[in-house]
């Protein structure tokens, strides 16, 4: 049964394989015979054969770097900020009563929109674009901290009291264990977004990064090179969401179980 | 019949005192749980709570723990007045599954109870799961095991913090008759190994008697204390032979009719 099992698995990815290879070809054909402008749209081949030049190059490592760089400290910045604020705010009525109101009305704000007031106070260099990041990324993670602290058993916290906790072990040995699930959530949202919103700034703004090297390459009518920086996006999506995965399925191991033997 | 051994048991210490507790809850009407109780655990007794569901057992063990605040009256142990948390009792809840810290294996959960003691550094979480019978499943996850083994976890992570007075909710409330028994047998031996005092809360009558020195039995809500009633049955108790013993079931008697003073009432007269 259980080799079945894998059987059906494995042909269930290959299916969806299947259809990628089946949507590129289709893309290499429609532009090398012409159906599509092979100018607006250039056959898969040249775009994969741009990709590698520019690899080679550095160009395009470089830019990516600095993208990375950009999505991942704003991130962690982001992290660093809503994780605390969300347990104060989880564990204070006074201080969830005094910033939910405030939270709700600024996370609606689609963060793209206070790129120029981010422009306007701190200029157009890294500092504006880690804000920027960080303020998109932000909401996530603290909503979810917020629920992941309330949502805490209350046999779990009574545990707690039972046993003596300091207010130290109470943070470490419970809230920060209890709420975690929820936690990540949050912080996979949010990587997602700080990805977007790093592209984001620097298509507006500066001379580096992938969005820049997309936008620019765009403005020049060199389209092959603007596929291969969006290919190398896709690909650095991916990637980042395959290594959080990773992270989480070992960190998070037990929820997963524990979950699973409650349902 | 009972001077002899009553006068005994006034020579032990007086480990909990609890006074005149009462218990209010202010909502949209103010509701009395707990009506001026009353009564005192001596060292290394074992005493059971016991009353109608909902009437209020549960909430009197949570102020005995200190989880709770009482509205009037006052908790003493060892003599001294003790509000809010203290470091000598270790409540074991009903609800084991939701208890155990479940991102950590059965041993972390008994290094969590000796973390915060202080306990020697170097001290074996193996000891507390080998008393309880549970050793070899130190790696495993709570939610891995059995509820009888849960509780067992919960149990010894309990006696792991080093309390002297155990309280216990309704522990083998939602474990199967069989497992129950089982429980119970190890309880009292785990008891009367470590000579610690334990306050045990149940609605089974039955329980209460078999595993008890001491009854005090509650009325239904709002609950007062109908009686202290001594359980002098031989130990060590047996399941088969101590159930059976005539004396088992006058206690279980008299105790059943003082819940239904009314069902009971008209023979009493009669």
């Amino acid at each position: 049964m259980g080799y079945k099992k894998m059987d059906n698995l494995r042909e269930k990815k290959l299916i969806g394989f299947i259809l990628i290879i089946v949507l590129l070809l289709l893309w290499e054909s429609v532009s090398q015979f012409n159906l599509v402008s092979p100018v607006f749209l250039p056959p898969v081949s040249r775009i994969v054969w741009t990709l590698i030049k520019m690899m080679i190059s550095g160009e395009l490592l470089r830019h990516a770097g600095y993208t990375v760089y950009r999505c991942f400290l704003g991130y962690f910045l982001a992290i660093i900020v809503a994780v605390p604020v969300g347990i104060m705010m989880g564990r204070s009525k006074f201080l969830y009563n005094l910033l939910e109101p405030l939270v709700e009305m600024l996370r609606p704000i689609p963060s793209a929109a206070i790129i120029p007031v981010a422009i306007l106070f701190l200029g157009i260099y890294t500092k504006m674009k880690l804000v920027v990041i960080m303020f998109g990324s932000l909401w996530p993670i603290l909503i979810n901290t917020i629920h992941g602290v309330r949502g805490i058993d209350t046999i779990l916290i009574d545990t707690g009291r039972n046993f003596g906790l300091n207010r130290k072990q109470f943070l470490w040995k419970i809230i920060v264990p209890g709420a975690s699930p929820s936690i990540a959530t949050g912080m996979r949202i949010s990587l997602a977004i700080a990805l977007i919103l790093a592209i984001t700034v620097e298509m507006i703004v500066g001379s580096d990064g992938l969005g820049f090297f997309i936008i620019d390459w765009e403005r020049s009518f060199h389209f092959a090179e603007m596929y291969a920086g969006i290919l190398t996006l896709a690909i650095l999506g991916y990637l980042i969401n395959f290594l959080f995965l990773k992270v989480d399925s070992k960190v998070m191991r037990w929820y997963k179980g524990f979950t699973s033997e409650i349902t | 019949m009972n001077r002899e051994t009553d006068g005994e048991r006034n020579k032990k210490i007086e480990i909990l005192r609890v006074n005149h507790i009462t218990k209010e809850y202010s909502g949209n009407e103010q509701t009395l749980v707990l009506a001026d109780i009353s009564f005192d655990a001596r060292s290394g007794e074992f005493l059971s709570i016991i009353g109608p569901s909902g009437c209020g057992k549960t909430t009197l063990l949570k102020i005995v723990a200190g989880l709770l605040n009482p509205t009037k009256g006052e908790i003493l142990i060892e003599n001294k007045r003790i509000e809010g948390l203290r470091k000598d009792t270790i409540l074991v809840f009903q609800e084991y599954n939701r208890s155990l810290l479940p991102w950590r294996t059965v041993r972390g959960n008994i290094e969590f109870a000796l973390e915060i003691n202080n306990h020697s550094p170097n001290e074996d979480p193996k000891k507390y799961l080998e008393m309880v019978g549970l050793r070899g499943f130190e790696r495993y996850y709570p939610w891995e095991l059995s509820g009888g083994m849960q509780q067992r976890v919960a149990i010894a992570r309990a006696l792991a913090y080093g309390p002297k007075i155990l309280l216990m909710d309704e522990p083998f409330g939602s474990l199967d008759a069989r497992m129950r028994e089982e429980l119970e047998d190890e309880l009292l031996r785990l008891w009367n190994e470590l000579g610690i005092t334990i306050i045990f809360v149940t609605h089974d009558l039955d329980e209460a008697i078999y595993l008890s020195d001491r009854l005090i039995v509650l009325s239904e809500r709002p609950a007062v204390l109908l009686e202290d009633m001594p359980i002098h049955l031989e130990r060590p108790r047996n399941q088969l032979t101590t159930r059976s013993d005539p004396a088992f079931i006058e206690y279980r008697n008299n105790a059943y009719k003082l819940f239904k003073p009314q069902k009971y009432g008209v023979q009493k007269d009669g």
